[in-house]
């Protein structure tokens, strides 16, 4: 634990506002996923980007040996959110309504202007009376050297111990 | 059959909640099935206490003393392997006072302790603690009653493990009648064995159990409900419409049915499609030929290139598709199940071909696929429109009712075969 305190000091020594400014670009992308702006969201990935939720206890899985709920390659990705611009994806048909919370974030490693970021998450998923929960804690590799920024790779490793909401069609 | 179709009446038992008319061509089930306790509960004492039920596959207690504990048919069980190799299931409870004495959902231990009190047993059920003279009389370890209880009937087919609590039940092989044949295709993918590939989903569905089952053999809903994963499939270039003549639809006994068809996606083993790249298109074309070579091309080619959807009565599903998911279901209540879901793919498999098992199994299958999702939430619309059954008391399954000769995979017939098994096993009469 003690390393990472003086990672993150060290990072925030070099630029005392790096968290916030990355803050900022998790609230903006958080916000284009509660507004159903699911286009611009993809937007902010990469080419060659990844999108991962893992198998539940197993966060450092593989998923080339491991199955997942979710490992989208870039063109996946893409797909799944031309699937959500569909009223055929039934499952978000009418649309759900969500709100993502993000909290805890921390630079974990910096290199060539490229940053691991982690947070902890929170998320709620509306439709239909039900309400679901998603929360745990995201990885992320994020290109701040790119302008815009592009996030190169995201892992949403579930808290819970099974998927009581039985869905992952929102992004989470 | 002939009871005739009732007006929307409402059914009394649950023998009433399946009427099917052959002269009128008509089959409906009542709503009821779905949503009454009363039903649940004599389910649990028909189907669920007397079927053979899915348990788990040896690859995922490879080794000796290795144990994975699991919920079956409303208990809990621990499904492990003894020192010596054998295979068991126990109930996961204390002989002493109930507690679950292995709480880790998998693992490996040379024996079993109880953490309440300390009861110890070796992994083959034996009571393993010394106590001290005056604590337990002589006939207190008789008779194995401080031992770890055994489900009454375990038995096997080709690595699948089921489990019967009625000990006068049929045997495994006889119960699992026509689908031997089914699970013999997706057994004999792997040149040594098949394995349980990770740790396997698990996840909720607000919905009856028997939606799931139907769902999973229906061929009618693929165009309506997944149309955008087939459009998913067109946009990447992996729709193929080219196709190995296909059987339909077979009832395979004692409630089990499969339905056999050609494939539009891509299959691991071994049907290639163009967005896998070039690089594994070799690949595939050598399993392909070696299950040629091993099996001739017939039966070699069924294996490549068809695709099979199988429910073998009542919860267990065997599809082999876009990659072979093995999923079993339990109602936690007559409007919820947890569903298990599990990946199976060959132990030698190459690591190139691992890979692309895996991504495919998930642009189709899973909470997070293209596909299931929208399944989810066909089920609980079902679910949710049965408040209505006062007034609408009926579903209709006749598709296909009227067809001569046999019939079509996207026929009702499939679904047909599980009610009439549900309703014999309800009245007892099975």
């Amino acid at each position: 634990m003690n390393a990472d305190v003086s990672l993150s000091q060290g990072l925030a020594k070099d630029d005392p506002g790096l968290r916030a400014k990355i803050e900022d670009f998790l609230y903006l992308e958080a916000d284009l996923l509660d507004e159903w702006r699911i286009e611009e969201w993809f937007a902010l990935f990469a080419e060659g980007a990844t999108y991962e939720i893992p198998p539940t206890g197993e966060d450092d899985a593989d998923p080339a040996t491991s199955l997942f709920y979710i490992a989208d390659d870039y063109v996946r990705l893409r797909e799944r959110v031309v699937r959500l611009t569909k009223k055929e994806a039934h499952s978000e048909f009418p649309r759900s309504r969500q709100r993502h919370m993000i909290s805890n974030v921390r630079i974990t490693a910096m290199t060539a202007g490229v940053a691991d970021v982690t947070c902890n998450f929170i998320t709620y998923r509306a439709k239909r009376g039900v309400v679901d929960t998603y929360y745990g804690k995201h990885l992320y590799r994020i290109d701040c050297s790119a302008s815009p920024w592009k996030i190169k790779s995201k892992r949403s490793v579930l808290g819970m111990d099974m998927l009581y909401p039985g869905k992952l069609t929102i992004i989470i | 059959m002939d009871i005739t179709v009732p007006n929307p009446g409402l059914p009394v038992t649950s023998s009433d909640m399946v009427v099917e008319d052959r002269q009128r061509h008509l089959f409906r089930v009542a709503r009821r099935a779905f949503t009454d306790e009363a039903v649940l509960e004599q389910e649990r004492r028909q189907i669920f206490d007397r079927c053979w039920l899915y348990l788990g596959h040896s690859s995922e207690i490879r080794n000796t003393c290795d144990f994975v504990t699991r919920a079956v048919g409303g208990r809990e069980l621990i499904f492990n392997r003894d020192r010596g190799g054998a295979v068991h299931a126990f109930l996961n409870t204390c002989p002493h006072r109930g507690a679950m004495v292995v709480r880790e959902k998998k693992g490996n231990a040379l024996s079993f302790r109880c953490f309440y009190h300390g009861w110890s047993f070796n992994v083959n059920g034996r009571f393993a603690s010394r106590f001290e003279e005056g604590n337990y009389g002589k006939e207190h370890y008789g008779g194995g009653c401080a031992d770890l209880a055994q489900v009454p009937r375990l038995e096997s087919y080709r690595d699948f493990w089921f489990v019967n609590f009625d000990h006068n039940a049929i045997s495994l092989s006889d119960y699992l009648a026509g689908a031997k044949e089914y699970i013999d295709l997706v057994a004999d993918q792997g040149e040594v064995e098949m394995e349980i590939v990770g740790s396997g989903q698990q996840y909720i569905i607000n919905a009856n159990w028997k939606l799931l089952a139907e769902n999973s053999i229906d061929a009618f809903h693929g165009f309506p409900v997944h149309s955008t994963y087939f459009d998913y499939l067109q946009n990447i270039g992996s729709l193929r419409s080219d196709g190995f003549n296909a059987k339909g639809m077979t009832s395979l006994g004692n409630g089990h049915a499969v339905i056999e068809y050609a494939s539009p996606w891509g299959r691991p083993i071994a049907r290639w499609v163009p967005s896998w790249g070039e690089a594994n298109r070799e690949l595939v074309e050598r399993i392909r030929q070696g299950l040629i070579q091993r099996f001739g091309e017939e039966r070699g080619l069924r294996i490549a290139e068809t695709s099979r959807n199988m429910v073998i009565f009542p919860n267990l599903v065997i599809n082999d598709i876009m990659a072979i998911t093995v999923r079993t279901f339990y109602p936690d209540a007559a409007n919820r199940m947890t569903v298990s879901a599990w990946a199976l793919g060959a132990r030698d498999e190459d690591h190139e071909l691992r890979k692309l098992r895996l991504f495919n199994f998930l642009e189709f299958l899973g909470p997070g696929g293209f596909a299931t999702p929208d399944d989810q939430e066909a089920l609980e619309n079902c679910q949710r429109g049965y408040r209505n059954q006062r007034e609408a008391a009926w579903n209709d399954i006749s598709k296909g009712m009227p067809r001569v000769g046999p019939p079509k995979n996207d026929d009702e017939e499939q679904m047909r075969c599980f009610w009439r098994q549900w309703r014999q096993r309800m009245a007892g009469a099975a």
